[in-house]
């Protein structure tokens, strides 16, 4: 098989063949050269602050631990006994400094290093040879408290792979005090459906007012006129001030900012009601008066969606995770984030920010993500109808003037257009037409 | 209005953290409490989400924990509802637009192994466990857990106050939570 034609006949300018969400040989072949190939998000530094403490993940689908060892370097060890093949880690989190296989007792340090095996007198080999350790994932880096990990010695470093999406996630850290957020548990969903319906819904300003009809309706049974929450999708959404932006090798954003006043205040003022709601805007308000604006700001949906391509997803205030479980079974993870005020810059109301910031970050896998998975199932569903083999993604294509080519590089368009989408398909095609340099160390 | 605050936080986080051992054993408060539990299980199967709205008191809590016992003051929950976020929840299933229930689910829950432990003068703490089978979309899923109650007496009946919904898979991903639990 010539695989670039291959893929070729898949991914056209305006439409992908409803094979690469069905396929289990083309599900496969991304683990590699997608998963495998490219930066992918493996956790959050704020999840393993301590030495020794370690976090479990995925990559692809290879089970890995997120260790922080003794020196404080980071490692994506393989969760999988060098011996036989074992997950050495059961526990999701917590911190130790070596890992016993329950199955023959070998026994790991938290860099991947064998610790020992029992009766090693009953080997012929030595147990100081490499081989014997754990794989890992070559390169590990953090940007930002964001770690990543490729098992492809040939990837740009991760700085380079980010390139100018840095510039949105620099600023949606640097909202925060000390420019920086830490992780509080998640709303963890699934839905049975391929991983890229996820992906392509990421930056869609197409479905906003269809799929979550029932989420502004509710938002808004107070208001005379909509103004919660995304109303500002209906009517016109492509005569609005937001757009949505291709940065490159796949990764895109939404930026809703440019519809929300730039006073402090402003940005609260859109939220809905939430438990806890008057009380803690009140102690806000009683405490910094008219500089409450930031604070209440903090609690609520930063109007962003920074997507980086394969797997994360920075929106409001979550860090959402894409995980492939299989061809059409997915998790989409909306990992919770609070405010940290170490340099007292909120006044000493940081708790009441925070009590504010998890209720609100609740509503939308509440109310709103459930809808946009039950819509990505009907997808799955019809695109059973094999001889019905295209799935159109055109939206905006063949309008002058639509699609911006800015200096920077990247594409900027109105908020509803699907450029976003048919731009990291081409990506994806010409990652799965390449062949990754893909390697372990131990 | 919300009347969520420290205050009500810690009480609650109090009351669901320290389960007693002594049972009431007044059969009386005991059936009563039970009628209680098997009417909202059946309302709710029935679709009536007004009626079990009703059986809630104006200050009220549905809490479903997103780590075993989870704190809702430091980290976020499956759902976290006060009286309003309820009724939002309520409002949001009848605008025939939340697609995650279009169809609608078919739910069928057996509430069992109740205990009844005093609390305060007028209220109780009820424990149960529950199977949940749900039919929707051509698939069938079983929820299971155990629920925490906290009851008043008032006006002649016993009123919830607070419904701590406990999953076994509450700190897992869940296929399409959007049914009431």
């Amino acid at each position: 098989m010539n695989t670039s034609t291959f893929f070729e006949g898949l991914v056209h300018e305006d439409r992908v063949h409803r094979s690469i969400y069905t396929d289990a040989a083309i599900f496969e072949r991304e683990m590699t050269h997608i998963f495998g190939a490219v930066w992918v998000y493996l956790a959050h530094e704020s999840q393993i602050p301590k030495a020794d403490d370690f976090i479990t993940a995925r990559l692809g689908l290879r089970p890995l631990i997120v260790t922080r060892d003794a020196n404080g370097q980071i490692h994506a060890l393989y969760n999988r006994c060098t011996h036989r093949g074992a997950r050495i880690c059961r526990t999701e989190r917590g911190n130790a400094r070596t890992f016993q296989c329950a199955y023959h007792g070998w026994t790991y340090f938290n860099t991947g290093k064998l610790r020992g095996v029992p009766w090693p007198e009953g080997y012929a080999c030595d147990f100081k040879d490499a081989k014997f350790n754990l794989a890992q994932v070559p390169r590990v880096e953090s940007y930002r408290g964001f770690i990543f990990g490729t098992l492809n010695l040939d990837a740009p470093s991760l700085s380079d792979y980010l390139g100018l999406i840095k510039k949105p996630i620099d600023e949606w850290l640097d909202r925060h005090p000390g420019g920086k957020v830490e992780v509080r548990e998640a709303n963890r969903l699934k839905f049975k459906g391929n991983w890229k319906l996820a992906y392509d819904n990421a930056a869609d300003g197409y479905h906003v007012v269809f799929s979550h009809r029932s989420l502004l309706e509710m938002e808004n049974r107070m208001q005379e006129d909509p103004t919660k929450g995304m109303s500002f999708y209906m009517g016109k959404p492509d005569e609005a001030p937001m757009y949505v932006q291709y940065f490159g090798r796949g990764h895109h954003f939404k930026d809703k900012r440019p519809n929300v006043a730039k006073r402090p205040g402003a940005l609260w003022e859109l939220e809905a009601a939430h438990p806890g709601m008057e009380h803690f805007e009140n102690s806000i308000r009683k405490k910094l008066g008219e500089k409450a604006g930031r604070a209440l700001d903090l609690a609520a949906a930063e109007p962003v969606n920074i997507n980086v391509f394969p797997n994360l997803s920075i929106l409001g205030n979550h860090i959402q995770v894409f995980q492939p479980l299989g061809v059409d079974e997915t998790d989409t993870t909306w990992y919770a984030t609070v405010v940290v005020d170490e340099a007292g810059e909120l006044g000493g109301t940081v708790e009441d920010v925070n009590a504010l910031r998890l209720r609100t970050q609740e509503a939308f896998p509440n109310f709103g993500e459930v809808d946009d998975a039950a819509n990505f199932e009907e997808i799955q569903r019809g695109l059973a109808a094999c001889e019905d083999e295209w799935v159109y993604m055109h939206r905006g294509l063949g309008i002058p003037g639509r699609v911006r080519n800015e200096p920077d590089g990247t594409l900027k368009a109105p908020a509803t257009d699907e450029v976003f989408m048919r731009s990291h398909m081409k990506e994806w095609k010409r990652l799965m037409s390449t062949e990754p340099r893909i390697s372990v160390v131990r | 209005m919300s009347y969520v605050d420290e205050t009500y936080y810690a009480q609650l986080v109090r009351d669901f953290s320290a389960w007693p051992d002594g049972e009431i054993g007044d059969p009386g408060t005991r059936e009563a409490c039970r009628m209680v539990l098997h009417r909202e299980a059946r309302l709710l199967d029935q679709r009536r989400f007004e009626d079990w709205l009703a059986l809630y008191a104006a200050q009220c809590v549905y809490w479903v924990p997103a780590t075993p016992g989870g704190d809702p003051r430091r980290e976020v929950a499956v759902a976290f509802d006060d009286r309003r976020r309820l009724e939002d929840r309520v409002y949001r299933l009848r605008t025939g637009h939340a697609w995650s229930q279009a169809p609608a689910s078919r739910t069928v829950r057996a509430v069992s192994n109740i205990e009844v432990f005093p609390h305060s003068e007028a209220g109780v703490m009820v424990r149960s466990n529950f199977l949940l089978s749900e039919w929707r979309a051509g698939e069938k899923q079983l929820w299971s857990g155990w629920c925490g109650h906290r009851l008043r007496y008032r006006d002649g009946r016993y009123e919830i106050e607070v419904r701590q919904v406990n999953l076994i898979d509450c700190d897992q991903n869940l296929r399409n939570p959007s049914i009431l639990l």
